[in-house]
């Protein structure tokens, strides 16, 4: 009784601290499923990238590339380089879950968001990981439905409206990432990093596959950590 | 392109990716320099998607008034500077694309 009473205690503080992602990510689960459509994807595929892949930034990415033609390689190469950093966020959390069985651990990690992992890693942190897979699962399932639904959503839009595209939708895909990327670039090493990547894009424009791509993401980073080893050399001297 | 496919891998490589630490535990080291370089890829990759979609968005550099992505992008990326909200960076920059186009494009 205590338990099953407790356990909906979790579930709910687990949707209830995820309410302000929901809202967040929702706009983007409707500009993304139109998208997917305007981009030459059928809706079932549009919204099964929803439900398999379920990583809002490489599912924009990944949408983009295959309207260009990208080959399949290119494409799943960016997307592990864009999604590593949720190995990252599997690193930190597993010290909490380290005892859970596989059972929990394989769907929780399907379901690891950045968002989910923002919301789980502050309340582990600030009020211990008792009991606390299921406010993970909740927060999970919370972000998982709502991302589906709002990609449905846009699904149906650009189902519906045809014409989206020539709308400039494909602009609303470059306005998206570069809203996403100007805050990022506060700190002079990721202002280097982006600087850089847009230098190598624009002159390996064209190359085949798409590999600018890659070669820009490649020198961006490189560049990024050589002004932050620079930054600290610089500190030291002073 | 076979689209499935290509979800298939994407769906493969995500779930890995994140089951990494979480199942297959500590028999798997993050090298520092590896932690480091891994903030540098969201600036880098998405820059390298967004600039030339604003200089060249027709494949050739066009910059021009015929260019309206250049304008709105550029909105976009400085309203979300000042402002750090994502959506109205968007909703403003979409307004300037299409009062751009509407001016110098037509």
């Amino acid at each position: 009784m205590s338990t099953s009473l407790s356990r909906r205690a979790l579930l709910l503080e687990g949707v209830r601290d995820t309410v302000p992602m929901l809202v967040g990510a929702a706009p983007f689960g409707v500009i993304f499923g139109t998208l997917a459509v305007a981009a030459g994807l059928s809706a079932t595929a549009s919204l099964g990238m929803s439900l398999l892949v379920f990583a809002g930034s490489s599912q924009f990415i990944g949408v983009s590339l295959i309207g260009a033609g990208t080959a399949l390689p290119v494409l799943w190469l960016t997307t592990f380089v864009v999604n590593l950093r949720h190995a990252l966020y599997s690193a930190t959390l597993l010290p909490f879950a380290r005892d859970w069985p596989l059972r929990w651990r394989w769907p929780l990690a399907f379901w690891l968001t950045d968002e989910t992992f923002a919301v789980v890693e502050h309340r582990f942190r600030t009020k211990g990981s008792e009991g606390g897979q299921w406010y993970w699962l909740a927060s999970s399932l919370a972000m998982y439905g709502n991302w589906v639904l709002w990609s449905a959503v846009g699904v149906s839009l650009g189902q519906s409206l045809p014409g989206l595209a020539n709308l400039g939708l494909d602009f609303a895909m470059g306005a998206t990432f570069a809203a996403i990327v100007a805050p990022q670039l506060k700190r002079r090493p990721a202002l280097g990093a982006a600087v850089a990547a847009s230098v190598v894009a624009m002159l390996g424009r064209g190359l085949s596959y798409k590999l600018d791509l890659m070669l820009a993401a490649g020198v961006g980073v490189a560049t990024g950590l050589l002004l932050e080893q620079w930054g600290k050399h610089k500190e030291q001297a002073a | 392109m076979n689209h499935w496919l290509a979800i298939v891998g994407m769906m493969l490589l995500t779930v890995l990716i994140r089951a990494s630490f979480l199942v297959f535990g500590q028999r798997l080291a993050f090298p520092d320099w590896l932690n480091r370089a891994l903030h540098y890829v969201p600036p880098a990759v998405l820059s390298a998607l967004v600039v030339p979609m604003a200089l060249a968005p027709a494949g050739a550099v066009d910059i021009s008034l015929r260019n309206a992505y250049l304008p709105g992008i550029i909105v976009a990326a400085l309203v979300a500077w000042k402002s750090g909200k994502t959506l109205l960076a968007i909703l403003v920059s979409f307004v300037v694309y299409g009062v751009w186009r509407w001016c110098f494009v037509h």
